[in-house]
């Protein structure tokens, strides 16, 4: 079973390094869904007898991380006219090798941290850590709106996996809270990327350097 | 007498094999696009044809631009006798004989890149400028992958480093030394070996002013390299240790002729990528056998 | 129930003001919820329900102690925002009132949380809803503001729910059944992972730290409150920083039953003195009166900070802080807010002579302003007072040199900017911007009532008050 896990959160490391590495908003808003429907799945593989409850958050996942969202967001870019991220602020060769740097980093201090029994040798953490890295990089290092909101995505994704640490103590309110606020905030990020892209006639955050001392 | 035999054998083998591989990939080229393309000889001919004409030279160029081709070629066929062939084994093997291996395709690219400067011309320079500041990101991986084949069999000697596990780290490891393949050979999509936009050339635009046998050679040494590298890639990724010498001498053959064919299908199905793209596509050839060195060096736990 | 009733209500409200069709009558909606919303908060303060200590949420000490002031602030505010939003009726209302009442209701929630989920879901749940607010004015510099604010306030979202799943595997990594109410990992206490623990109060004060503006994580403050309408000003720096500050003071008592009250302290304490530091530095170089009112609320967070890192009593006095502060500050905004609209403009570049265009906004303007920078007798000169005593009683020398050197840094910095907007002959701009600017009843009496209540504070501070934040001291630290 953990096996299994650790396959798929090898899957979703490789996932963030193609989001660092891939220009087009298309493909990133991919990824990022694939990667939603493989976190999705993680409950599933992680205990032998299937609880409703994890059936629910698995279901609640792959709806909400692999298809609202990327539904939501990719409406906002189609009205953008714009599908490429050309100049990044952090360029795809630094901020890939810089993912890079940080995912071996977080494997290779995967046992500096006391974990429960159940959860030694499962790379959980470091891969929660990568992906929170990822989500950083493009967080940081993009110009586009859309590309931030995915970066953001991406770092509440770390987030998930290191729930999947707490799934078994942690009541299923919890869960459905943080569904309920990430789809809240995309529904809201993709009204304000519409907002900026009817004033600014443009995506590209460069534009929002008005503001400053 | 033996190890003379071997030799000989040997170096027939590598130098009369290579110049079909790229037939090879021209037919399957052909065969995608509908066209009944070049007979898979043709390099044969072409060498047999330069090597019967003369030399032109600059004015400016000295005699090295003449003997740097051959020594790169030498360095290459060094290199070929380095690596192991399946069963056969490699001609010469010692401890560190890897590390070997890298310098002499080092020297080698030096020797062309040098040849080319010889000309005079800034278009030529140009070209080993590209040449290798895409090197140096190759190399990266080919040293990456080099090191985690070391790693996971405890070994700096070339026979005993190709003998590998299956695994995750087999598959990292294929897919970056296939794209190492590409770079180092200038296949699309790092370089156009058709292309006639010298704008765009790599390494093509370093040969221009070749002609006659310096050019022969230096043709008949990028087919050698392509041919070193497939062997290197069936080797270090099909754990063939343990079949017997037939079976495992068709494996390698298979092996080559597969990669080879997919060179073919790659250059088919794919444009050349833009030169701002190229570092990354290399910078994932590094990652990829980094990641490969990383498993290796876990031994598969992450 | 009550206190369940306080949440429900602005929420009620809120749906109705989604679903109400009149953009005239709307704003109506503001100032009733706050009547009904102070009224409930009156009867829990004067009667508090007994709080089950298992509880998720409930009117504890601590909500006792800070929630009276969101709601006054709340009802004050409201009846600005009502007159605010006849004025400026040509925008449409609905998203505005609805989110107001949104935020409202969940800071009850956020104050009144008893568990680690809960209050996260309350102040995520209250950032969110911030947003669309800042977006009022629905032009390029809002848009600007509202997405920085949306980037940085959702880093801060993502860091304390890590924060928060890193506390929940503290207490299953010690042997506790992941029970993440404040009663709970408080019992198990010592028995707290310790590395999980105190990787968790990194991230939780960084991701409530994000919320209440704490250097480095301010920049999204001078935008969002130089450019959002002064009750969302108002409200941003008096109540969602207000139940950030509770949060961060929950998870102290958390960190401090484990064992880590000395680093956590620390930790409190240099990120309080430097947000002091950076606030007082960008007040002396900011040229936009409304965000000078920005870095002074950074500064007065970083002053509660400070207060939260000196024991018992220095958290009273945070407390304190806490009430003079909002209060003086919600006159503030409103009153830089009338300015605002009568320049017509926010830079020092431009306004002049405000004390002739809008003589009452002015005048409590700055009397405000000698409030704010902790001039006697207003409120945050006693609560500052008592910072700064509790500093010197637990031997923080240099930590109180330092703050009180950043104040008078900020109060420099402050003067700098209000003087040149109040004197002089109104620039020709300003003459010529059309329509004299009235000063009606409906935008004079809340500031000017706040400032009273500011005054009030630091004269007669009420005992039941004082008792109410030794109550919550007494909750945050059981021991002593």
């Amino acid at each position: 079973m953990n096996h299994n896990l650790n396959l798929l959160l090898d899957v979703a490391m490789g996932l963030n390094l193609v989001s660092l590495a891939c220009s087009r908003l298309q493909t990133l808003i991919r990824v990022m869904a694939l990667q939603g429907v493989i976190l999705g799945l993680m409950p599933l593989v992680m205990e032998h007898d299937l609880d409703w409850r994890f059936a629910l958050i698995a279901l609640a996942t792959v709806f909400g991380k692999g298809m609202v969202i990327p539904l939501l967001l990719r409406r906002a870019m189609r009205k953008a006219h714009t599908d490429r991220e050309l100049e990044p602020f952090i360029g795809f060769v630094p901020s890939l090798l810089l993912g890079a740097g940080g995912t071996i980093a977080a494997l290779a201090m995967v046992n500096q941290l006391p974990l429960l029994p159940e959860h030694t040798g499962s790379v959980l953490v470091p891969a929660a850590l990568a992906t929170i890295l990822t989500g950083f990089i493009l967080l940081i290092g993009r110009a586009k709106a859309i590309s931030q909101a995915c970066g953001y995505l991406i770092l509440e994704n770390g987030i998930y996996v290191f729930g999947l640490l707490l799934l078994k103590a942690m009541p299923i309110l919890v869960e459905a809270g943080v569904l309920l606020d990430i789809t809240v905030s995309v529904f809201i990020i993709s009204i304000v990327v519409d907002r900026i892209q009817t004033v600014f006639d443009s995506l590209d955050t460069r534009h929002l350097t008005t503001l400053r001392e | 007498m033996n190890t003379i035999v071997d030799i000989v054998l040997r170096l027939a083998c590598w130098l009369l094999l290579a110049p079909l591989l790229p037939g090879i990939i021209n037919r399957v080229k052909a065969w995608v696009g509908g066209r009944r393309g070049p007979p898979v000889l043709q390099l044969y001919y072409d060498l047999a044809r330069l090597w019967k004409k003369s030399v032109v030279m600059s004015t400016l160029a000295s005699p090295a631009f003449v003997v740097l081709p051959a020594v790169a070629w030498v360095a290459l066929l060094a290199a070929a006798m380095l690596m192991p062939l399946g069963p056969a084994g490699a001609g010469l093997s010692f401890r560190g004989d890897v590390v070997l291996m890298l310098y002499l395709l080092g020297l080698g690219r030096f020797c062309t890149a040098w040849a080319a400067m010889e000309t005079g011309s800034a278009f030529e320079g140009m070209g080993a400028v590209r040449e290798v500041s895409y090197a140096v990101l190759a190399e990266a991986a080919m040293v990456a992958a080099m090191l985690s084949l070391s790693v996971q069999t405890h070994s700096l000697t070339l026979t005993t480093m190709l003998s590998p596990t299956v695994g995750a780290g087999a598959v990292l490891l294929a897919a970056g030394l296939f794209i190492v393949l590409l770079a180092e050979n200038c296949r699309v999509p790092f370089d156009d070996p058709n292309t006639h936009l010298e704008l765009t050339m790599i390494h093509e635009v370093m040969v221009l002013d070749h002609s006659g046998p310096p050019f022969a050679v230096i043709l008949h040494g990028a087919s050698m390299k392509l041919l070193f590298f497939a062997v290197l890639l069936t080797q270090a990724v099909l754990p063939m240790g343990k079949l017997g010498v037939v079976s495992s001498a068709c494996v390698l053959v298979a092996g080559v002729f597969v990669v080879t064919v997919s060179v073919g299908f790659v250059e088919s199905l794919m444009a050349r990528l833009a030169f701002r793209r190229v570092p990354l596509q290399l910078a994932t050839a590094f990652l990829l056998c980094v990641f490969a060195l990383l498993v290796a060096w876990k031994g598969g736990v992450a | 129930m009550r206190s369940i009733l306080l949440i429900l209500m602005p929420i009620v409200g809120s749906v109705v003001a989604a679903l109400w069709p009149s953009n005239r009558t709307r704003p109506a909606l503001l100032p009733i919820i706050g009547i009904l919303h102070s009224l409930l908060t009156l009867s829990l303060f004067f009667d508090p329900p007994n709080v089950v200590l298992e509880d998720w949420l409930g009117f504890d000490a601590l909500a006792r102690a800070v929630l009276p002031v969101v709601s006054l602030l709340y009802l004050i505010c409201s009846f600005y925002g009502f007159t605010y939003l006849q004025v400026r009726d040509e925008r449409p209302n609905r998203v505005f009132v609805t989110s107001m009442l949104a935020v409202v209701g969940m800071m009850s929630a956020g104050l009144q949380a008893r568990h680690l989920g809960i209050l996260w879901i309350a102040t995520e749940a209250v950032t969110l809803a911030a947003g669309p607010m800042i977006h009022f004015n629905g032009n390029a510099r809002s848009i600007e503001a509202t997405w920085k604010y949306l980037v940085v306030g959702g880093t801060g979202i993502a860091l304390s729910l890590l924060g928060t799943f890193c506390l929940g595997y503290a207490s299953l990594h010690g042997g506790g059944d992941g029970n993440l109410t404040f009663v709970a990992l408080m019992q198990q206490g010592a028995g707290l992972s310790h590395s999980w623990v105190f990787i968790a109060w990194v991230l939780l004060l960084v991701g409530y730290g994000t919320k209440l503006g704490l250097a480095p994580m301010h920049t999204w403050k001078p935008d969002a409150y130089g450019e959002a309408p002064a009750i969302v000003g108002a409200m941003l720096a008096g109540g969602v920083t207000t139940v950030a500050f509770t949060a961060i003071l929950r998870v102290r008592a958390v960190v401090g039953a484990a064992g880590a009250s000395a680093i956590a302290d620390q930790c409190l304490l240099a990120i309080g003195l430097f947000s002091m530091l950076v606030a007082a530095l960008f007040l002396l170089a900011t040229r936009d009166y409304k965000r000078v009112l920005a870095y002074s609320s950074i500064e007065h967070m970083g002053i509660l900070t400070v207060g939260a890192a000196l024991g018992p009593a220095g958290v009273a006095a945070a407390l304190f802080h806490v009430w003079s502060n909002s209060l003086t500050k919600g006159a503030m905004f409103m009153s830089a807010g009338n300015i605002r609209r009568a320049a017509g403009s926010a830079s020092m570049d431009e306004v002049r002579g405000m004390v002739v265009r809008a003589p009452y906004s002015v005048a409590i303007f700055v009397a405000g302003m000698f409030a704010v920078t902790a001039s006697p007798p207003f409120g945050p000169f006693f609560s500052e007072l008592r910072i700064v005593r509790a500093g010197f009683a637990g031997g923080h020398g240099t930590a109180v040199a330092v703050f009180l050197g950043c104040l008078l840094l900020a109060f420099l910095g402050f003067t700098r900017v209000v003087f040149p907007i109040v004197d002089g002959r109104p620039s020709k701009i300003v003459k010529e911007s059309g329509k004299r600017f009235v000063e009606t009843a409906g935008i004079i009496i809340p500031p000017l009532l706040l400032l009273c209540l500011s005054l009030w504070l630091g004269l007669f501070t009420p005992t039941v008050l004082q008792d109410a934040w030794s109550a919550a001291v007494a909750q945050l630290f059981p021991k002593s």
